[in-house]
């Protein structure tokens, strides 16, 4: 195929974006059969990539100071030089939005667009996790709402009020998602029109947990059953701020609805931690077969496409354990090459890959193999399921065992032989595991007979317990919004106690 | 064929995150403010004006959330070279297998990031407690004057300039070779006594086109005018020279010398802002003087007794030859502990009242203690008896005791007040 050059040299206007887009999309459906949200493209300055980075890569979002302290610790390490920025940014709506930097030259920016805009963007709109726990196209309005409503809050009930409770909120973020999927798909834009109406109708509505003047023997509180009273507040609960918005006794609307903001905002971004090593594989596979593609149709010179070939190496590049850049497994070369991987299994298959996968080994469709992938798994199961054992090879891949217990040393439990594969990948998995990575806390019970003191505990795995100082930090900002003592015991597996935490709360000048 | 936008976000206002940092910036105040003091302190006075990165410490902004650490970790790392299953390795990096894991950066133990160099200033500021009016003096731009700067093709009518609008129609007259009146008239001086008919048709033709063409070019075109262009400049200022006097004889503490120094910071913040150019000369003594380099001033070590009029004629002798009265404001900030030799005295005041007062703008004399609470228990000072003798005399002298950082700032306003008093008076 013959095709005109996109562009010659380095430089861009916005005819020029236009067309690398309609390039990049002409092959993202022809060849790859994407299925992407409408693309919008914003051209920023460096000065306003790093404003973004701080507000967590939003558009728009409420006004916070610990936003402002990772901006001055982000400007300062890039003044330094010690961190470069991000070629973009890209966001889960509808339209879908990439921020690509002013200075990125032209073959950077159609790397960017066929990396951003059209390979997260399918993974957002096909990915069951995002299409289970987000609304892309409610996002960017409730965030507005949510800026508005805490500005308002601010002027109403002063900014120290309100900064407490977000703080607050924030110490709780980890602990305000919803892990298993509710009867209904998440609708933003009904949640913004219905804040107004459900405070409201909380205000007037009765509460039978809270009630203080019994009005019979039989229902009073105080014979409520144990496992009654569990049933009723949804015990055991791990959401802490879902639990503190709905039963936390002394509240004012005004705080619920922002623990309902800063929970929302927070399940939005659980489907992002939990499939790192997929959304970017998927990008790079998308932006790696866009660009090849295109230079074989003579639209990318080979100077350019060497400039491709160049940063495209820099990121999928995974330093070794021993090596001095070495943090942890590079989720782009990770999952790129993985992709790659699947590709060659189904197209070119040995002997191993068919006793391994004998479901898509040699099944030729690649892209629909794919496809059915990002749609349907996340990080842990992903890897759980498709790592071969070339690639364990490839990446001489070991698993570690620390036992602080043992003396002797850290353990090589297994290694990419025939013996380890499988424990390799199941360590592996676990590594990407969310059940794993945030400590299993629940409410599981609340005095209401007695103080109202609210008891949680912490599930002890493997001998890792909570961080001392932090906790006694996150717990206080608890009890401030619980309004009660509030307890914790950290538990092992055997049911034994290791260590309890109390905290009381402080006088909040928003509750007075 | 699915529609996209493509928009240029450039032109928006950056900045999006400065309240989020102004927010940041007030909850850690008083961290910031601690820092800024030691790193104003750690600086040459010069420099207290540029911004730059500050240090804090993280207490009391960190974000808690619940961590886990500790018990038993498994990992899977890349790149194994040499290991095979069932190896132990040793726990100390020996082999390299920590690694991985939990290296997340957790407790950076000191949060370092950069401040603008207002934001510095105004922390700055803060510390020495200055009410917020003078802090606004401190902070004011410098006022602008009015300067001719050529001309324009557009103004407002006041402004139109003449001369240079006139000499213009009249090049455009010339040039276009408008008829001049004269010619006109004498061509119709010809008419009135011109008898053959034919020359009268000639003439009379002639001065048609000639008046006919004095029409088209007009006596001062539109394009003509000039108007008198004016620009804002900075008042022009005339340089200052500030003199900063120190006894550096044993009894001056560290402590001492900050406060000094703070008080000579600030002299320099409020000169810089209002001259243009501002020159510092430190002059130390003990029973001689010398002028010294900024270091020196403050950390070199010198021992011996004490004559105040060792460092006043040093002063004088350094006007004379470098800094002309009539070109240069002066001012001087002197810190001392208040000793001097007895003798000294009568030759200090001489110097001061014939000699450096007439030439100065002003002459701080800041007499240093060591705490809070005990000077003014204490006895005058030789030097404090003699300056104040001065002062009651009608000398233009500015003194004080101070002992913390917060009481710099008095001194600081009979520096205002008597600016206020000077613009008053003539």
């Amino acid at each position: 195929m013959t095709g005109e050059r996109l562009f010659q040299g380095a430089d861009w206007d916005f005819p020029t974006l236009q067309r690398i887009h309609d390039a990049c999309e002409e092959i993202a459906q022809s060849e790859l059969g994407l299925n992407v949200y409408p693309n919008q493209i914003e051209v920023i300055t460096a000065e306003q990539m790093l404003d973004a980075y701080c507000s967590v890569g939003m558009p728009l979002f409420y006004k916070h100071w610990s936003f402002g302290k990772h901006f001055a610790y982000q400007q300062a390490s890039y003044r330094k030089g010690l961190m470069g920025l991000a070629y973009e940014i890209v966001i889960n709506s509808s339209p879908c939005i990439s921020y690509l930097m002013e200075e990125n030259t032209a073959t950077m920016q159609t790397l960017v667009i066929a990396h951003a805009a059209f390979g997260h963007n399918h993974f957002f709109k096909n990915n069951y996790l995002f299409r289970q726990w987000t609304d892309a196209d409610g996002i960017l309005d409730y965030l507005e709402f949510g800026k508005t409503y805490i500005a308002q809050c601010e002027e109403r009930h002063g900014r120290l009020a309100v900064e407490q409770t977000l703080d607050a909120a924030h110490a709780l973020m980890s602990h305000g998602i919803n892990r298993y999927p509710g009867k209904k798909l998440p609708d933003l834009r009904v949640e913004e029109k219905r804040a107004e109406y459900r405070r409201q109708h909380e205000e007037s509505v009765f509460n039978d947990l809270w009630r203080t003047v019994p009005t019979g023997p039989v229902k009073s509180v105080a014979t409520l059953t144990a496992d009654r009273r569990r049933a009723l507040l949804g015990l055991p609960q791990e959401n802490l701020l879902y639990f503190l918005e709905k039963t936390a006794p002394r509240l004012a609307p005004w705080q619920r609805e922002l623990l309902r903001i800063v929970r929302h905002i927070a399940q939005y971004f659980y489907p992002q931690s939990q499939t790192k090593v997929m959304n970017e594989g998927t990008a790079t596979y998308v932006h790696y077969r866009i660009m090849n593609r295109l230079h074989k149709q003579g639209q990318l010179s080979d100077g350019n496409f060497l400039e491709f070939l160049s940063s495209h190496t820099n990121v999928v590049f995974q330093p070794d354990f021993d090596n001095k850049y070495y943090s942890g497994f590079n989720p782009y070369a990770l999952g790129f090459a993985m992709m790659q991987d699947i590709e060659r299994i189904v197209t070119k298959p040995d002997d191993e890959d068919r006793e391994w996968f004998p479901d898509i080994a040699g099944k030729g469709d690649t892209m629909g193999v794919l496809r059915d992938v990002w749609a349907n798994y996340r990080d842990e199961s992903f890897i759980s399921q498709f790592l071969s054992p070339r690639l364990m090879r490839h990446f001489r891949m070991f698993h570690l065992h620390d036992d602080p217990a043992e003396t002797a040393g850290i353990k090589v439990e297994a290694i990419h032989d025939e013996r380890g594969y499988r424990r390799v990948r199941r360590a592996l998995s676990r590594q990407y595991d969310v059940g794993f990575i945030d400590a299993n806390i629940e409410v599981i019970d609340v005095d209401l007979a007695g103080d109202r003191h609210l008891m949680l505990r912490h599930t002890v795995l493997s001998g890792a317990q909570l961080n001392d100082t932090d906790t006694k930090r996150v717990l206080q900002h608890l009890a401030d919004l619980w309004t009660y003592n509030v307890s914790l015991v950290e538990v092992d597996a055997t049911g034994k106690t290791l260590k309890e935490y109390v905290a009381n709360p402080r006088g909040l000048a928003a509750v007075a | 064929m699915v529609s996209i936008h493509i928009v240029d976000r450039r032109l928006n206002p950056g900045s999006k995150s400065l309240e989020n940092r102004q927010r940041f910036l007030r909850r850690a105040k008083a961290l910031v403010q601690q820092a800024v003091k030691k790193s104003s302190h750690e600086r040459d006075i010069k420099d207290v004006l540029e911004g730059g990165e500050v240090s804090i410490p993280l207490d009391g902004m960190d974000e808690p959330r619940f961590r886990r650490e500790g018990g038993t970790r498994d990992m899977v790392l890349p790149g194994n070279k040499k290991f095979i299953e069932g190896d132990m390795l040793p726990r100390s990096g020996g082999g390299g297998g920590k690694a991985g894991g939990a290296g997340e950066g957790d407790s950076e133990d000191a949060f370092r990031f950069v401040l603008s160099r207002e934001e510095f200033v105004d922390l700055f500021l803060d510390d020495l407690e200055l009410p917020d009016l003078a802090k606004r003096k401190l902070a004011e731009v410098e006022s602008e004057g009015i300067r001719r700067a050529g001309y324009a093709t557009s103004g407002s009518p006041a402004n139109i300039s003449i001369p240079r609008t006139v000499s213009r129609a009249m090049a455009r007259r010339v040039a276009l070779r408008r008829p001049k009146p004269e010619e006109i008239a004498a061509l119709e001086a010809e008419l009135l006594i011109c008898g053959d008919e034919a020359r009268r048709a000639e003439l009379i033709a002639e001065i048609a086109a000639l008046k006919a063409k004095a029409k088209r070019i007009p006596f001062i075109d539109p394009i003509d005018i000039r108007y008198r262009r004016f620009e804002t400049t900075p008042k022009p200022i005339a340089q200052a020279v500030m003199f900063c006097l120190m006894d550096v004889s044993g009894s001056m503490t560290e402590h001492m010398k900050d406060l000094a120094k703070r008080f000579y910071t600030l002299l320099y913040v409020f000169l810089k802002r209002r001259y243009r150019h501002v020159e510092i000369v430190f002059i130390r003594h003990t029973d001689r003087a010398e002028e010294v380099d900024e270091d020196t001033f403050f950390h070199g070590p010198a021992s011996g007794g004490t004559l105040v009029s060792s460092a006043l004629q040093e002063m004088h002798e350094i006007v004379r030859s470098r800094f002309r009265p009539a070109d240069w404001n002066i001012y001087a900030a002197q810190a001392s502990d208040g000793d001097n030799s007895t003798s000294d005295g009568e030759v200090a005041g001489r110097l001061l009242t014939e000699k450096i007062l007439p030439v100065s703008q002003f002459f701080a004399y800041l007499e240093v203690g060591q705490d809070a609470g005990l000077t003014f228990e204490m006895p005058d000072s030789s030097l404090w008896t003699l300056y104040e003798r001065l002062r009651l005399a009608g000398a233009p002298l500015s003194m004080r005791k101070v002992c913390e950082r917060s009481e710099i700032f008095p001194v600081f306003h009979d520096l205002f007040q008597r600016r206020v008093r000077q613009e008053r008076a003539p």
